[in-house]
């Protein structure tokens, strides 16, 4: 069986410059959680200094967790602006797709299996 | 032991049934490949999310670090914090790519610039290999959750799982598994919150309720006297002790008090004073012993044959504080923080293990640590990292590597990427990646509160602490208990599922077709996919059988250090280095997967299972990442270099 090209989204122009503000995102978190792992390998006993009626170890762990969740929606946003401005409309693969055209869930599924039904 | 909930049974038997329902639906519609091995790629990024969330959130997160944490505290947080981070690779680095480059499988994905066979034997061997290691603790899991649950055998837990994840995929492959996820990932989150909201408004008791609805058992204490000469006296007339015995720095007494015996902890008191406490034991019996129907048992609970026993279930308040106050009264009605901070003022009393003999028996003493909350709330209770309580280099680097492999792992595991084929566009692949992250970074924040409610509230089973989460909804209540106990289930189901799919799509798609260029039609390889599905999923069944009773929950562990060495550097050095060769991939591959299973089978963990002293073992660590991780990349781009110096024009494709 032809393998064939694997994916029809060659033409994302905005390919390069998601994968650059990925990469430097992914720096700034991994920063973070070194100096995280590092603090509780090497100094454990400052992890549980008081901070807030808590401890460095809860805020820091909590901050890690949270501060991922808002680094995505912010990446998110940057990306989906970069593909609006940089793919014109008629060459782009994601207008009409199902995230931008808030298909509910199920009737994305049914018309996916309609169509391979075909 | 466990009593088994009716409302446990029919919850779990209305999911399965439903689970069935949508593979019968699905199945009709899945006849190509595409349907088979990425359900059409057409599946919506929010579904797709939620159930990433459902597919990576195995049994061993939901119980085994909920256990942890109501055993070490904040140690077992760390496991939570490290498998979130992970996903900050699958977004930023690995999620779109992998969706631009691969098809079906990861393997795709590697291979795409290449066409190389060697890259797809190689990364075939290694999406089996951690599909295999993630499998085995899923599936005797299942059996070890269907004894206390459902009131089967062991053997029967492992055959349902099996024989309902081989009609999930074998009839519709990832589109039923895809919905599978979706439900479990969506249930288990909404339960948690509830449990977690029950726990914050029962609050913390001075005297927890068990999970039996009875109020706990109290444990006493005995003054006591120490002789010169060490020995144990106590000072009430009517108690004899039996034995004295020690482990570690550690003394236990065995005691006769009205008329019946028991073990006991030589502690201090407040003042300093020599004290008896009170505790749990485990006899393994070198005669059997009759239980009241007449059965030979060898395990008896606090001296009870474990047949008419109920399960050790313990840990409490010692003394509440909150703002600087001892508290006397129990404080309801708590807030996410005030629960944090009122743990970390208190002194919480856990159980700790020492092993004894007594003439021919075996016995395990639970006894009684009085821990300052502090130390709970920070790391060091499990891992040794504290250099002021004799933590060494090696006790800091296998900290370290663990967290490592977890940060790094996430990324490369076959069965969360194949997740990416499934949705039409990297876009779609990207924001699938931002709800998973939502919703298992929300998991894994109640997951602290669900270990340390069960900590605190008598539920935790002393000799085995997985059962922490449904036992703390138990103590709220049989209907809690019932739904959280089928939730447990189904994540075992959601997991295994997507762990087949992936192993079937290495063996069919990577192996069979494409390695093997067996030409297969678009059919044919869903029938080989299918085929797959049926071999693999009975031999999950066999593992599971096979390693009853084993503690297997390392296993995961493993398949995170192998995936992080064998597939991440292959996945980042393709993708950022354009340097990067065929050979440098399938070289990082091997030596990826071959180093980290190595250094694992030459541990002091596996030395001791071999039934060696640990300090025998040539490699001093536990977690081999922080060793075979470099070592992968080290691979590549030397393998890399090489070959291109001698093979100028593969350079110019590979640079593309």
């Amino acid at each position: 069986m032809d393998h064939g090209a694997p994916t029809d989204w060659s033409k994302d122009r905005a390919s390069s410059f998601k994968t650059r503000v990925g990469i430097w995102m992914f720096l700034l978190y991994a920063v973070l959680y070194v100096s995280f792992v590092l603090i509780n390998t090497f100094e454990p006993q400052l992890m549980g200094d008081d901070l807030g009626g808590v401890n460095l170890a809860i805020v820091y762990g909590f901050g890690l967790i949270l501060f991922a969740l808002m680094l995505a929606f912010v990446y998110n946003a940057i990306c989906s602006a970069a593909e609006e401005e940089l793919n014109e409309p008629e060459s782009t693969w994601d207008l009409g797709e199902p995230e931008d055209a808030q298909v509910p869930a199920t009737v994305a599924a049914v018309a996916a299996a309609k169509e391979e039904a075909k | 032991m466990y009593e088994t909930s009716f409302w446990a049974i029919a919850i779990f038997v209305a999911f399965v049934a439903f689970v069935l329902y949508i593979s019968y639906y699905f199945a009709r519609r899945t006849r190509s490949a595409k349907g088979y091995f990425a359900a059409g790629g057409n599946i919506h990024w929010s579904v797709n999310g939620v159930a990433f969330a459902g597919d990576y959130l195995s049994a061993a997160s939901f119980l085994g670090i909920c256990g942890m944490i109501a055993m070490y505290g904040y140690d077992g947080f760390l496991y939570s914090i490290g498998y979130l981070a992970g996903w900050i690779v699958a977004l930023f680095v690995v999620a779109e790519p992998m969706k631009r480059l691969g098809k079906f499988t990861f393997t795709d994905a590697l291979d795409s610039k290449f066409n190389s066979r060697s890259i797809r034997l190689t990364a075939a061997i290694s999406t089996l290999v951690v599909s295999i290691f993630y499998l085995i603790p899923q599936m005797v899991g299942a059996g070890t959750l269907v004894t206390p649950l459902l009131g089967l055998p062991h053997w029967m837990g492992v055959v349902i799982v099996g024989a309902v994840v081989i009609i999930i995929v074998a009839t519709a492959g990832m589109a039923s598994t895809t919905y599978v996820q979706f439900l479990k990932g969506g249930l288990l989150i909404v339960f948690s919150i509830a449990l977690v909201i029950v726990t914050l408004s029962h609050g913390l008791r001075l005297q927890p309720n068990q999970a039996n609805g009875e109020p706990m058992r109290e444990l006493a204490t005995l003054a006591a006297a120490v002789g010169e000469d060490g020995q144990v006296s106590v000072k009430d007339p009517n108690v004899a002790v039996l034995a004295a015995r020690t482990a570690g720095k550690n003394t236990f007494v065995k005691l006769q008090r009205d008329g019946k015996e028991s073990w006991w902890h030589l502690a201090q008191d407040d003042a300093g004073l020599p004290v008896l406490t009170e505790a749990h034991w485990v006899t393994s019996t070198g005669q059997p012993v009759q239980d009241s129907r007449g059965q030979s048992v060898t395990t008896l609970y606090d001296g009870v044959p474990i047949t008419d026993s109920q399960p050790l279930q313990a840990g409490h308040i010692g003394r509440l504080v909150f703002q600087g106050q001892a508290r006397t009264k129990d404080m309801e009605n708590l807030g996410l923080l005030q629960f944090l901070s009122a743990i970390k003022e208190s002194t919480i009393i856990r159980f700790l293990k020492a092993d004894v003999t007594d003439g021919d028996d075996k016995v395990s003493v639970y006894y009684q640590e009085a821990t300052a909350g502090r130390d709970i709330m920070r790391p060091g209770l499990k891992f040794k990292v504290d250099s002021a309580r004799g933590a060494t280099l090696t006790d800091k680097l296998n900290f370290a590597s663990l967290m490592l492999a977890l940060f790094f792992g996430t990324a490369a595991l076959p069965h969360i990427l194949i997740r990416y084929y499934t949705v039409p566009t990297p876009s779609a692949a990207r924001k699938s990646t931002i709800v998973a992250i939502a919703a298992i970074g929300l998991f894994y924040m109640l997951t602290l509160f669900m270990g340390l409610g069960a900590m605190v509230n008598g539920v935790v089973d002393l000799t085995d602490n997985n059962m922490s989460a449904p036992l703390l909804a138990k103590s709220f209540g049989i209907t809690l208990f019932a739904i959280i106990s089928a939730i447990a289930f189904a994540t075992v189901l959601g997991t295994v599922s997507g762990l087949i799919v992936a192993a079937s799509g290495a063996v069919a798609h990577d192996l069979m077709d494409r390695f093997f260029n067996m030409k297969l039609t678009d059919r044919g390889k869903v029938g080989a996919g299918k085929a797959a599905a049926i071999v693999v999923g009975v031999l999950a069944m066999a593992l599971g059988i096979l390693f009853k009773g084993f503690n297997v929950s390392y296993l995961v562990g493993w398949a995170f250090a192998v995936a992080a060495s064998a597939n991440l550097p292959a996945i980042l050095m393709l993708l950022f280095w354009k340097g990067t060769t065929k050979y440098g991939i399938a070289a990082s591959v091997v030596v990826g997967m071959v180093s980290a299973v190595g250094l694992i089978l030459l541990s002091p963990d596996m030395y001791v299972k071999y039934g060696y002293a640990a300090a025998d073992a040539p490699f001093g660590l536990n977690n081999p990442g922080i060793v075979s991780i470099p070592l992968s990349f080290l691979a590549l781009v030397a393998v890399s270099l090489w070959t291109r110096k001698h093979r100028p024009i593969e350079v110019a494709a590979a640079g593309k």
